[in-house]
């Protein structure tokens, strides 16, 4: 992100980034507020202690989540993705469209991921290969990639899944224990890795803290952005498969205003809009505290709108204290 | 030089004659003035919530949460005329301007203040504004029915052959264009996208500029949601949901620079009346309305692959020209 990238650019000195000498305690705090929720939403309702509603929680954001982790490499390495959600949908919609034809649950998830993987590519043609900022981009294919769907299906939708597809989204692996949550963790794990523990996760961080001095360093930056929009849109086409066949019907409205949720768990779990810093671990736990307040506030009966209002101030306060801080720190 | 800078609008009012003529080739009704000025009219709104994004994004930032800003205001002018008819339309335009504008200063204080990413801010923002509508209003809408007759009809009224929103869309444009070029904050918007560091040393205090940029954009917003709520003569909670990014595509096929510092009214406005015929063609040659997302889709990515090519030369010629002020 152009943009990003240019407004540290007055900061005297990158090394005084308060977000850097905050991020060894982020997880920490996260940690703090998972559990406050936690004690407070079991004290709010008798129905939350329950094994079958911890587990029905989960569904509220393992697909987002699943998003989220690809989304936070993108935007440590300094881009942004707007158009996951659109990507969901248009993948929803061929599968749906297959599904028409009679295509079995293999294809159909081949044909999820697959547009996934191409819409992503195509984000990352347009912003390593001709070099325009993701930002602007996104915002393109985002009304590009659900305008198709639009028009695939217009005001109508499609239905009818099997039953082996349903499972993907519905069924269970063991007790309580969903597929979509197993998948979840296997996939934190995998990212937790690659970008922790290889040095495609190093490159990662490099290019979003200097990308000039990742390239002189040998660095391919445009590669590797490019395998990330692909990462991202895997991660979108894997969540269309999920949400497709949870719901068990594709309209071209499906998960519209997900690419604004997937980006406020990034934040929250502490990865910086300008690159450069963040942790797999502090988006699992954002995953987690943003499902733990949805689910929680649902229970008291408060509607989905209001919700909203708590996530965008969670999201503002939890950025804004640590900054407060450490100017109240620096007067005193 | 100036003859390049001026290349991308006349490209793009051709673009919007191309489309005209190809419509009123096959439908000879469309290019009629009286359809023209509705198609302007329907594109007011539009025109002078890009011009209000401009003025954030020149400044190397960008407002997420003007719709929602818009909804909440519209929400709170049409909850006020359906409990108090007897306010007068002034006072009610009034007020709107000003909580825009507090709800846009809230924005600005926390980039301004606490150096938070402007995307970050308005990302919570958007989602807490979009909430409060729901939280004033229960959820209920505010129908024809409460409206009073003067506060649906001010902006019907027509003044000189135009209808007063047209008016109001001529005037925001006006000032803006004046703003931009005629005053000290509005090259102070332009030296700030260019470069901040340079901007400092002229004196300029980028945070602060930063601060009256957003200010502006929610005053404009808070305009526009009046304009808005009595125009299609319903407030609920769904008003603009998602037009932050419609705004943003005007801007961009207008030849802003997401990257800051580039932009003209002219092109903004040019950019808001391109999305507005592309609108109004689409029914007109029987193609489902359905296409207009896609269509939209396209036209951004063929304008940012356009905008590419120029921006960098022309970004250090608006360098030189600051630094000579």
């Amino acid at each position: 992100m152009t943009q990003s990238t240019a407004s540290h650019r007055h900061l005297p000195n990158r090394l005084d980034n308060p977000f850097k000498s905050i991020v060894l305690s982020w997880e920490s705090l996260l940690v703090l507020v998972a559990i406050g929720i936690f004690i407070l939403n079991s004290m709010a309702s008798p129905y939350f202690l329950n094994a079958w509603s911890l587990s029905d929680m989960t569904f509220n954001f393992t697909e987002k989540a699943l998003i989220a982790l690809a989304m936070a490499l993108l935007i440590i390495s300094g881009e942004i993705d707007l158009s996951v959600a659109a990507i969901i949908a248009l993948a929803s919609t061929l599968m749906g469209l297959a599904l028409q034809y009679g295509a079995d649950t293999p294809v159909l998830i081949a044909i999820g991921v697959g547009t996934g993987i191409a819409c992503g590519a195509f984000n990352g043609f347009l912003v390593t290969g001709l070099k325009l900022p993701s930002i602007v981009v996104t915002i393109g294919t985002m009304s590009l990639f659900r305008g198709i769907s639009f028009i695939i299906l217009g005001d109508q939708s499609f239905k009818g899944y099997p039953a082996s597809f349903s499972w993907f989204g519905q069924g269970y692996v063991w007790w309580v224990i969903s597929f979509e949550l197993v998948l979840f963790i296997g996939f934190a794990v995998v990212y937790w890795a690659l970008l922790q523990r290889t040095n495609f996760g190093r490159r990662v961080y490099a290019i979003g803290s200097n990308e000039t001095a990742a390239l002189f360093s040998g660095v391919r930056v445009a590669r590797t952005k490019f395998i990330l929009f692909c990462l991202t849109g895997a991660m979108s086409g894997i969540a269309a498969v999920l949400l497709t066949a949870r719901l068990g019907s594709t309209r071209p409205s499906i998960a519209e205003g997900w690419e604004l949720e997937a980006i406020t768990m990034v934040v929250l779990g502490g990865v910086s809009i300008l690159g450069g810093a963040g942790s797999i671990i502090g988006v699992v736990l954002a995953a987690f505290i943003m499902g733990l307040v949805t689910f929680g506030l649902g229970l008291l009966n408060v509607p989905g709108i209001v919700m909203s209002i708590f996530i965008g101030a969670l999201l503002i306060v939890v950025i804004a204290l640590p900054i407060l801080w450490s100017m109240w720190r620096q007067r005193a | 030089m100036k003859g390049l800078a001026k290349h991308r609008e006349i490209w793009l009012g051709l673009a919007i004659l191309f489309l005209l003529v190809i419509v009123t080739a096959r439908f000879p009704r469309f290019a009629q003035p009286q359809n023209l000025l509705t198609i302007f009219n329907d594109t007011s709104i539009l025109i002078m919530l890009a011009l209000g994004q401009m003025a954030v994004i020149l400044t190397r930032s960008i407002d997420l949460s003007m719709a929602a800003n818009l909804a909440l205001t519209g929400m709170v002018v049409a909850m006020t005329n359906a409990a108090f008819p007897g306010v007068p339309i002034p006072a009610l335009l009034l007020m709107a301007v000003s909580i825009g504008a507090a709800l846009g200063s809230f924005n600005g204080l926390l980039v301004w203040k606490l150096n938070i990413p402007a995307i970050v801010v308005t990302l919570g923002t958007l989602t807490i504004y979009r909430g409060l509508v729901f939280v004033i209003s229960n959820g209920a809408w505010v129908n024809a029915a409460q409206m009073g007759a003067d506060f649906i009809g001010f902006q019907r009224t027509v003044l000189l052959g135009l209808p007063v929103l047209s008016w109001f869309a001529i005037a925001v444009a006006l000032l803006f264009w004046l703003v931009m070029t005629r005053t000290p904050l509005g090259r102070s918007f332009y030296a700030i996208g260019v470069n901040p560091t340079a901007s400092v040393y002229t004196g300029i205090n980028v945070g602060r500029t930063k601060f009256m940029a957003f200010t502006i954009s929610g005053a404009v917003a808070g305009l526009c949601g009046y304009l808005w709520v009595s125009r299609y003569v319903i407030a609920s909670t769904e008003v603009a949901s998602g037009y932050e990014l419609t705004i943003i595509a005007a801007c961009v096929i207008g030849g802003v620079s997401i990257a800051g510092g580039i932009g003209t009214v002219a092109g903004v406005l040019l950019g808001a009346i391109f999305l507005g015929v592309i609108n109004n063609a689409l029914p007109v040659v029987n193609i489902s309305p359905f296409w207009q997302m896609a269509i939209s889709g396209a036209a951004i990515l063929l304008a940012v692959v356009l905008n590419a090519r120029g921006e960098q030369r022309r970004g250090r010629i608006i360098l030189k020209r600051a630094e000579a002020a």
